[in-house]
């Protein structure tokens, strides 16, 4: 078969949604009009992190004849078992986490739905708690798996036998802070019941899932909760599945007999919808006097709520970097009053990089071996671990290639080498991998009497560039200019999607997308086809499958004040086909400044006798911005995989903050010899040893 | 009160304690300028009042009576066809915010105001726009495009 039409995938086609960004036409959930009558929720949240609520007292002269309802769990409907504990809102006395949604004011205006919640008195039993995570902490247990299903602990050789024969070994211990999403759009729903149908505007990452999730905790047949979530303004994980704010608003929409607004404060999205853990990671290396690594031993302690286990799979990616033949991994947790922590970001790889890519440079360091050469002697013939073969790795590649556009060559390898004016000047680098997946999705393409075509399935495009890439995807499987194909996402009656989440979007949402529309193509007796890609989704090996990258930094450091600044942030990626060159360059910088971020500036910092984080808004929890930002680029690797799905996609939404904080750590000791193994890596942990 | 917003008179009964950030989004139903923070820190609501660039999250509607607004409703400027070709954002919910305060920020250079980093005659260099633009963040971390953007749409 021969086309004329040049391919669609590829090619750096701009965002469809484009324009509506850039003239602020496009909706978010909390920007439907819906009736004169709308009414609007503020979320009045617990002030102790432990303790039972006994009651609400509302004081009849505050904003009386604006509020409709104040509920809390003495008077909220009842609501069905939720699998998520934290969507039982309003349900129980019981205080686990300081900032927990207490009770809700439902008014006719903003302002007096604030104050008057501002105004509640909440009478607490308040009892001891304990937010503080620590390796001695006596509740420390294994979990039974780390996030999604990987087993909690691995072992393979006899890792203490060798340590105790190692000529060169690293026992380094790397903390990262609790990090929260922070997407700009904060949470919100706007809520309306038509008769007994519950429609939802609401910004998520998953409309199915949460139409089905506030489905079960209202008992309502599925198809009877709509969810729209046209635009997403970011979610970064902390927006995969319903939170909080989904449920309040259907709830003060049904008692109110109103469509409710619920857009949540700010600050309340640091303890209602989910954080990243800290962490606790002790790595051990051990190697021959050449490099070869003998032992790999990594353990990470992470925090969980009282309300549910969320294990993060910090240890994971360890599994599968280097080659070792004694190897252990493990995880150990502790439910502390906290917040329920989720995903943010590379959960897993992200902060597990950290520790394993720094503890290489270390040992690095001790063999007097360049870190890149110390890679390339450890990569493994197949999957370490599961002892299958990879579908692709093309990691040397990004190790070699990188160094080579970065200027990594002529490296002197000694620290505190290079002084210019008041700035010590430094580099390093570290590697990247991040998991390629695919999760079952069904799409339904259709021939429109205009002789165009209209895709659609329920996936969501939260600044990923999801509606523009599976345009592309639909205009080559169906042999047509994109400008040929509309693409609907962002509604849950649409077919069902999977998650935007894992960096799976493309790859999951393409599959069933190529599939509807390969089978509409070949069936001209018939306008539509649908494809579920379930039973070829689940057939799939799921082991061997990994995107790899290589991360550069080049830092200064302020030999006066402490100071760190990336000069340069270059990340080389092998992720398999890229559909399209502009959106995905910019997701690979996206991911790596956030990797600055985490680096160096960001951390909730906990308060012990509060029982939560002090630093609870923008201007105080630092995500970077425009001046903390010098040259970052990325490039990537032609690489053609033809088992992992019909694009040769892998996942590239999070992998560029896989790495890159170790790359810049590693700059920093390079520029100072001062090796902070606490994140971030603030002027104060440098200053003292300049 | 009367808010004059993109050129056209609204005749609105708010309650005092109204900022302009939601009079324009839940009594105009001028979406456009967004809510980030509500605190003066992020940035996404940025409008211009009488063509300066201003948090709307902090000024009480009631304060403008007879002022000019411009929302990102009203704007027709480069920097938006630009930002298109630059890939400037990812979600958009920074997007009106970064637009209008580039677009009062360009005034401000034309006007002569240096920035803390700006040297000599140059006030337009890219470590400028950053420093001048460090008052609009973006979690997508899509500054790396914003800035040739806005530079080309400065004509540089």
């Amino acid at each position: 078969m021969t086309t004329t039409t040049e391919r669609a995938v590829g090619q750096p086609i701009g965002r469809i949604e484009g324009p509506d960004k850039v003239r602020g036409t496009a909706r978010y959930a909390a920007e439907y009009q819906v009736g004169d009558d709308l009414a609007y929720a503020w979320v009045a949240q617990s002030p102790v992190a432990r303790g039972t609520l006994t009651g609400v007292t509302v004081d009849p002269l505050v904003e009386a004849d604006d509020v409709l309802a104040v509920l809390w769990h003495g008077n909220a409907p009842r609501l069905g078992a939720a699998d998520d504990p934290e969507l039982a809102v309003l349900q129980s006395d019981r205080i686990s986490y300081r900032g927990q949604a207490l009770a809700l004011v439902v008014a006719r205006t903003l302002e007096a739905a604030r104050r008057a919640a501002a105004t509640l008195s909440l009478e607490i039993d308040e009892e001891p708690h304990d937010c503080v995570l620590r390796t001695e902490h006596p509740d420390l247990y294994t979990p039974e798996k780390v996030n999604p299903a990987f087993p909690s602990e691995t072992t393979s050789g006899d890792v203490e036998a060798a340590f105790a024969a190692a000529p060169v070994t690293v026992d380094v211990t790397y903390r990262t802070p609790p990090l929260h999403n922070s997407p700009m759009e904060p949470h919100a729903t706007t809520a309306l019941w038509a008769n007994d149908d519950l429609v939802l505007y609401d910004s998520n990452q998953h409309p199915p899932g949460v139409a089905a999730a506030v489905a079960t905790v209202f008992e309502l047949p599925p198809e009877r909760v709509h969810v729209i979530t046209e635009h997403v303004g970011g979610g970064f994980g902390s927006k995969g599945s319903a939170r909080p704010n989904a449920v309040l608003a259907a709830m003060a929409a049904r008692v109110t007999g109103r469509p409710v607004r619920l857009a949540l404060p700010r600050q309340a999205l640091f303890s209602m919808v989910g954080h990243r853990t800290p962490t606790i990671q002790r790595v051990r290396l051990a190697a021959s006097s050449d490099g070869h690594l003998t032992a790999i031993d990594h353990l990470a302690v992470s925090h969980t709520s009282r309300l549910f286990e969320f294990a993060e799979q910090t240890a994971v990616s360890t599994r599968h970097m280097y080659a070792a033949p004694n190897r252990r991994t493990g995880h150990r947790l502790v439910r502390l009053d906290m917040p329920t922590p989720r995903w943010m970001r590379a959960p897993g790889e992200a902060p597990g990089m950290v520790a394993l890519e720094c503890a290489m440079d270390e040992l690095a360091v001790a063999l007097e071996l360049d870190p890149i050469e110390l890679r390339v002697r450890n990569e493994p013939t197949v999957e370490p671990e599961s002892g299958v073969p990879f579908s692709s790795r093309h990691y040397v590649e990004c190790l070699r290639r990188g160094a080579e556009r970065f200027g990594w060559g002529d490296r002197d390898p000694r620290p505190k080498q290079r002084r210019e004016g008041d700035w010590w000047i430094g580099t390093g680098m570290a590697g990247a991998t991040y998991p390629t997946m695919a999760q079952p999705s069904t799409a339904r393409a259709r021939r429109l009497p205009s002789g165009d075509y209209e895709v659609s399935i329920a996936a969501t495009d939260l600044g990923t560039g999801a509606r523009t890439i599976l345009t592309q995807i639909a205009a080559d499987a169906l042999g047509v200019p994109v400008s040929q194909v509309r693409v609907r996402i962002g509604d849950s009656t649409l077919p069902k999607a999977s998650v935007a989440g894992g960096s799976s979007g493309s790859a999951s949402w393409g599959w069933a997308v190529t599939g509807a529309c390969q089978a509409l193509r070949s069936n001209s007796s018939s306008d539509e086809a649908v494809f579920d890609s379930t039973e070829l989704v689940q057939k799939q090996e799921k082991d061997g499958k990994h995107a790899f990258g290589a991360h550069f930094a080049e830092v200064r450091v302020d030999a006066v004040t402490g100071e760190v600044r990336v000069s340069r942030l270059f990340g080389m990626y092998a992720a398999g086909r890229i559909l399209n060159p502009r959106t995905a360059r910019s997701q690979f910088l996206g991911g790596m400044i956030m990797g600055m971020g985490m680096a160096l500036h960001e951390e909730a910092v906990l308060d012990p006798a509060m029982g939560t984080w002090v630093n609870h808004d923008l201007a105080e929890y630092h995500v970077p911005a425009h001046a903390d930002v010098e040259s970052v680029e990325a490039e990537w690797l032609e690489e053609q995989d033809d088992q992992i799905n019909p694009m040769g996609s892998k996942g590239i939404g999070e992998i560029g903050i896989v790495g890159s904080p170790a790359a810049i750590l590693n700059a920093v000791w390079h520029a100072t010899g001062v090796r902070v193994r606490d994140l971030p890596a603030r002027l104060d942990k440098i200053l003292p040893h300049l | 009160m009367d808010l004059v917003v993109n050129g056209v008179e609204h005749s609105l009964d708010l309650d005092p304690r109204t900022t302009l950030l939601d009079a324009l989004r839940e009594h105009l139903g001028l979406t456009g300028a967004k809510k980030g923070c509500d605190h003066g820190q992020c940035g996404a609501c940025t409008v211009l009042l009488n063509g300066r660039r201003v948090n709307s999250c902090l000024i009480l509607a009631v304060t403008l009576d007879g002022t000019e607004v411009t929302t990102i409703e009203g704007v027709d400027h480069p920097v938006q066809e630009k930002f298109l070709e630059h890939d400037g954002f990812q979600c958009g919910y920074c997007t009106p915010g970064q637009i209008c305060s580039a677009v009062g920020m360009l005034d401000e250079v034309a006007k002569g105001w240096p920035s803390a980093v700006s040297t000599g005659e140059d006030h337009l260099s890219d470590a400028d726009i950053k420093e001048r633009m460090s008052g609009n963040l973006c979690r997508c971390g899509a500054y790396p495009n914003m800035v040739p953007a806005i530079r080309e749409a400065a004509g540089r």
